[in-house]
């Protein structure tokens, strides 16, 4: 019987001590293909769980394995994984092509196929210029690109990337961004840690958001939000007369409170249950007449979802 | 069937033989360490420390009134040469050379933050450590034969058609055994250095313990004595010499043992640092 394929990364009660300073701690996981991102202030575990998929570090107790596959056995393991770590740092005197190339041959292709694949790399991140450059004279943005090409050239199914947005320019990271969707869509894994929640909301499919070395809540974003039964949805409804809405929306319990924007054109109505919440809108729409511009939730994003949680500044 | 699940699929196990796999692996090693660590201007440093006996020798060489004033003494030549190889070329300049090479082979790496570029790849932990090894010991050996024959050409040619002689009789087989002992020397004190700059941050203070009990080596009871590299090398000189009034004397151990055993003690001190690298965590400013 043929045994049936790993399509997940799966952490099973990990966790990592540095001495007596936690990393991470009892972290039990399981990601689908996607792309899915770590978000979390300094020092909230991302690195480490980066690091700990790898293999670059070990975990104190519990298991981790990517796609069925432990980093014990790296002549497999890492053909399916390919990292771009943090370290803003190159061997000496190499070149964009050269870096790339070389880790190839290392990987045991041969050197046509390691110059093949070093070309379309360098293309895919649009460092084709800058290809015979020493990686000395590159400015962050190009050492950034020169890191993830050389983390993608080998084709990785598995891809993972610790703040692979840090140092680019918002062109370069809007085709990045649409590289990864490009690459997710193929079928790959991709982990991405970024402090830049919007564009995290943007690109993710699932997100973990850790403080102090715990999980503090997984899934997709919306669905986290869902699941804060304690924080009640915010939700602003621009329409003509806020004042008949506010008076009719407290027919409904999960409403909780109703406040009328300053402007005098529209309601922030807070309820445990949006979708009931939608349902009497709905009515009072047709039944009162109102004329609705907009509605829509504002406190539904990542960025919400990190403040609820984690609470404090950005995310780091 | 997704593409991650397809690539699964096609994972091939590794051959039952992976030798021609690890023998490509090593040789892109070697390739890009050389490149890294001698094509580099950080390795004219290098190259200037090997160079310098030869520009010793020549410098001595130059005062042909010096080779002439001892009438053309070969003997006495050969014994100024086997005093300044093992003094100043084996103990000095093969010593500290290996150190530089073979302790930045991880240390370097672990210091510019760029090891765990080897440790994602497809690679054995100990074919890394081979490669790397292979890798100091071509340059290292490069350097030093270059060193040693460039020094014995240099002090040898102001004797004229005396050192012209010299090298087409005995002093063939004593020149190939002098480079023998520099070969050795790579191989041995590479595979400590190798080590010791796995094992430590700051490896310099072992390194010089190193070199002090080397140099003590001839003031160590028998025993002791057998506890180095240098015991090993100074049995294999083509030409005794000697070791200063307060030496403890004690009978050269035979070629025969002596070459074996140091490459078997080379090949314990390698697997002792592919264990070490097995267990390496990449944490660089915490390591």
């Amino acid at each position: 019987m043929e045994k049936p394929l790993d399509n997940t990364i799966i952490f099973d009660d990990v966790s990592k001590f540095y001495g007596e300073i936690l990393g991470v701690n009892r972290v039990s996981l399981t990601i689908e293909p996607g792309i899915t991102s770590l978000v979390g202030p300094n020092g909230s575990g991302k690195t480490t769980l980066m690091n700990l998929m790898t293999g670059l570090i070990r975990p104190t107790r519990g298991r981790v394995s990517v796609l069925g596959l432990r980093a014990d056995h790296p002549e497999v393991f890492f053909r399916k994984i390919g990292y771009c770590s943090q370290f803003d740092s190159f061997p000496r005197a190499l070149t964009g092509f050269q870096f790339i190339g070389s880790y190839l041959r290392v990987h045991g292709r041969s050197k046509q196929e390691s110059q093949d694949l070093a070309w379309k790399a360098l293309h895919r991140v649009d460092l084709l210029d800058a290809a015979h450059l020493k990686i000395g004279a590159y400015s962050k943005g190009m050492r950034q690109r020169v890191r993830l090409a050389q983390s993608i050239a080998h084709e990785p199914v598995v891809m993972i990337l610790d703040e692979p947005l840090n140092g680019l320019d918002p062109m370069a990271r809007a085709e990045t961004i649409r590289l990864f969707r490009q690459l997710a869509a193929e079928g790959l894994h991709l982990i991405v840690s970024s402090h830049i929640l919007h564009e995290v909301d943007m690109m993710s499919d699932q997100v973990i958001l850790l403080n102090n070395g715990y999980v503090v809540a997984e899934g997709e974003v919306h669905g986290v939000r869902d699941e804060m039964e304690e924080h009640p949805m915010q939700i602003l409804i621009r329409c003509d007369r806020p004042g008949v809405l506010a008076a009719r929306v407290f027919e409904q319990d999960s409403v909780v409170e109703a406040k009328i924007h300053k402007d005098k054109h529209g309601l922030f109505v807070k309820t445990r249950d949006a979708d009931a919440f939608y349902l009497l809108l709905n009515r009072i729409v047709v039944e009162d007449g109102l004329k609705v511009e907009s509605v829509a939730p504002v406190d539904d994003d990542l960025n919400a979802v990190y403040q609820y949680l984690i609470g404090g500044g950005e995310a780091s | 069937m997704s593409a991650s699940t397809e690539a699964i699929a096609n994972i091939q196990p590794s051959p039952a033989r992976p030798w021609s796999s690890w023998a490509s692996q090593i040789a892109a090693i070697l390739r890009l360490e050389v490149r890294k660590n001698f094509l580099g201007r950080r390795a004219i440093l290098i190259y200037l420390f090997a160079a310098t006996p030869i520009l010793l020798m020549a410098a001595l060489s130059a005062q042909i009134s010096w080779a002439q004033s001892r009438n053309n003494n070969i003997g006495e030549v050969n014994i100024v040469f086997a005093n300044l190889y093992e003094g100043l070329i084996l103990r000095t300049i093969v010593f500290f050379g290996c150190a530089w090479v073979f302790m930045n082979l991880f240390r370097g790496e672990i210091v510019d933050r760029s090891l765990h570029y080897y440790f994602l790849c497809p690679l054995r932990r100990e074919v890394l450590v081979c490669g790397k090894y292979l890798s100091g010991l071509v340059a290292s050996v490069a350097l030093f034969t270059i060193t040693t024959a460039g020094s014995l050409l240099f002090l040898y040619i102001g004797l004229g058609s005396a050192g012209a002689s010299y090298f087409g009789g005995a002093g063939k087989n004593q020149a190939l055994a002098y480079l023998g002992i520099t070969v050795l020397g790579c191989i041995g004190y590479g595979a400590a250095f190798l080590v010791i700059g796995l094992f430590f941050r700051n490896p310099i203070i072992p390194a010089l313990l190193a070199y002090g009990w080397e140099w003590i080596n001839f003031l160590l009871p028998p025993v002791l004595k057998k506890i180095s590299i240098i015991h090993y090398l100074h049995s294999l000189s083509p030409v005794p010499i000697s070791e200063g009034p307060f030496a403890i004397s004690i009978e050269p151990t035979p070629a025969y043992l002596s070459i074996p055993g140091l490459l078997l003690v080379t090949a314990a001190v390698l697997v002792l640092a592919s264990f070490r690298i097995r267990r390496m965590e990449i944490k660089y400013g915490g390591e």
